[in-house]
């Protein structure tokens, strides 16, 4: 088997860690700042689309590349999954490992970006004001977590609303692979137990930009560890709109090494 | 150990050259042996129901279901469908990732450099064991990294941590259906994964107890 490596072990692992020290020096720092027009709210023009989600529903979009979708969390109560597809080849997917290993961590705020199985960048997200209160690891609900948490497996769940948004943008089942969820307090403890944290606030959002043309949906389901016994999702807002373009500074381009050479991908791949 | 489980009963026995893909066909209850031969040697690894490969493994859902994030003794590899695939029967390291995913030339491209494009990759042993199967890139899923060490912090910081699986560590997998299991001997030497030095793996099958 061919193979080019490039350098011995030692120096492979100096390599290695440091890449991670770089990686612990910037989550030690304060995140990037805030982005006036996004924090300030949508001028009315720069809206395209305003949809309402009623609770347990789910949603397709397709979003052209630097249109962006606000995600409302209206309660301060729901869990919004998402999936992301590349419109121009939608076997290019949202990435859910390559997403927290290519950042070095599972916390997905403000200035992260969520990653394609390509190593290029679906989406960044350019305001949260959850504080990065988001999943990547346990996914969404399913007929299965419905029954043990509420006794009934009829309940709507992200796994069937995934199935059915696949399906009417032309995909199936097998295009349906690990999701992110926004709003859903998900960490882990030090002996690997997860723990749900409470938090959400009445009208947090978070806004993700389209790096490429893509296709994507949004379940409204309760998240599978929220503790909560009641099964009562209530409604959030989704709008798509016009977003700042990027500057040569731009906080989500400029966020990492691995962020830079992420969006060269881009380039490489939209220069055709 | 489980002393059935001999070698000398075994139906397979196989060595997974380093780097190397590799699949096979499980009949429910049969039992999988992975031996991690040289210790520290990541085994990335795919399940699918043998019947209907629509239905395949959901790292999400298995580790939702536990409650924990990481693979061991006792963990249900649940599908896409909330049904086990395959039980961990028996596991002399502790815990596996599978939160991680497999690496790719594309994903090495950002982690460590351009100039890491062109080097062997899980997902290129997977693209290709799956072809086997009649499956493509679309069906290779979020998937379980045995022997490879993925500590999530309380912080959310998440890092390739060196191997804790010595020599001759070993997980048994019991088929819960039929199943087709695939496997990347991973081939990564920018992380310490496989110790920065990617080794040969043994594969041992054992028939169902009648």
């Amino acid at each position: 088997m061919t193979t080019l490596d490039f350098a011995t072990p030692e120096q492979h692992r100096q390599r290695y860690l440091q890449l991670r020290q770089a990686a612990q020096a910037r989550a030690a720092a304060a995140p990037p700042r805030l982005m006036d027009e996004a924090a300030a709210g949508l001028a009315g023009d720069a809206i395209i689309t305003n949809e309402t989600i009623p609770g347990g529903w789910y949603w397709t979009a397709r979003l052209k590349r630097g249109e962006a979708l606000r995600i409302i969390n209206t309660s301060g109560r729901s869990a919004v999954s998402a999936l992301l597809w590349n419109a121009a080849d939608t076997s290019e997917r949202f990435n859910a490992g390559d997403t927290v290993k290519l950042q070095w961590t599972a916390v997905l705020g403000r200035g992260k970006l969520l990653f394609s199985d390509m190593g290029r960048v679906l989406a960044s997200i350019i305001e949260d004001t959850s504080g990065g209160r988001h999943d990547a690891l346990t996914g969404g609900s399913t007929p299965l977590t419905n029954q043990r948490r509420y006794g009934d497996a009829s309940l709507r769940n992200t796994r069937d609303n995934f199935r059915l948004a696949a399906a009417k943008l032309g995909l199936s089942v097998r295009d349906v692979p690990p999701c992110i969820t926004f709003f859903a307090g998900v960490r882990v403890d030090d002996a690997g137990a997860f723990v749900w944290r409470d938090g959400g606030m009445p009208g947090e959002f978070v806004d993700l930009r389209a790096e490429l043309d893509l296709f994507v949906t949004l379940s409204n389901c309760p998240h599978p560890l929220d503790p909560a016994r009641d099964y009562a999702p209530e409604p959030v807002e989704a709008i798509i709109f016009r977003a700042p373009s990027p500057g040569a500074d731009d906080p989500c381009r400029c966020a990492s090494e691995e962020a830079e050479r992420g969006f060269e991908n881009n380039n490489a791949y939209l220069r055709g | 150990m489980d002393t059935n489980l001999n070698s000398a009963n075994a139906r397979l026995d196989e060595t997974i050259a380093a780097r190397a893909p590799w699949s096979a066909v499980l009949h429910a209850g049969e039992t999988l042996r992975i031996f991690d031969l040289e210790g520290q040697q990541a085994v990335d690894t795919l399940i699918y129901n043998a019947n209907d490969t629509n239905e395949r493994y959901s790292c999400q859902d298995t580790i939702a279901a536990q409650g924990s994030a990481y693979v061991t003794t006792g963990t249900a590899l649940l599908s896409n469908e909330g049904r086990t695939l395959m039980t961990v029967t028996a596991d002399t390291v502790g815990r596996h990732d599978t939160s991680a995913g497999a690496c790719s030339c594309e994903a090495n491209t950002v982690r460590f450099g351009h100039h890491t494009r062109y080097m062997h990759a899980c997902r290129e042993n997977f693209i290709i064991a799956a072809a086997r199967h009649g499956m493509t890139k679309r069906d290779i899923v979020g998937n379980i990294n045995f022997f490879m060490n993925v500590p999530i912090l309380p912080s959310g910081e998440l890092a390739i941590d060196d191997g804790i699986s010595a020599p001759g560590s070993y997980v048994d997998l019991r088929a819960e259906m039929d199943v087709i299991v695939l496997i990347s001997n991973c081939p990564q030497v920018n992380n310490p994964c496989n110790g920065f030095n990617p080794t040969p793996i043994r594969v041992l099958i054992w028939p169902g107890q009648v």
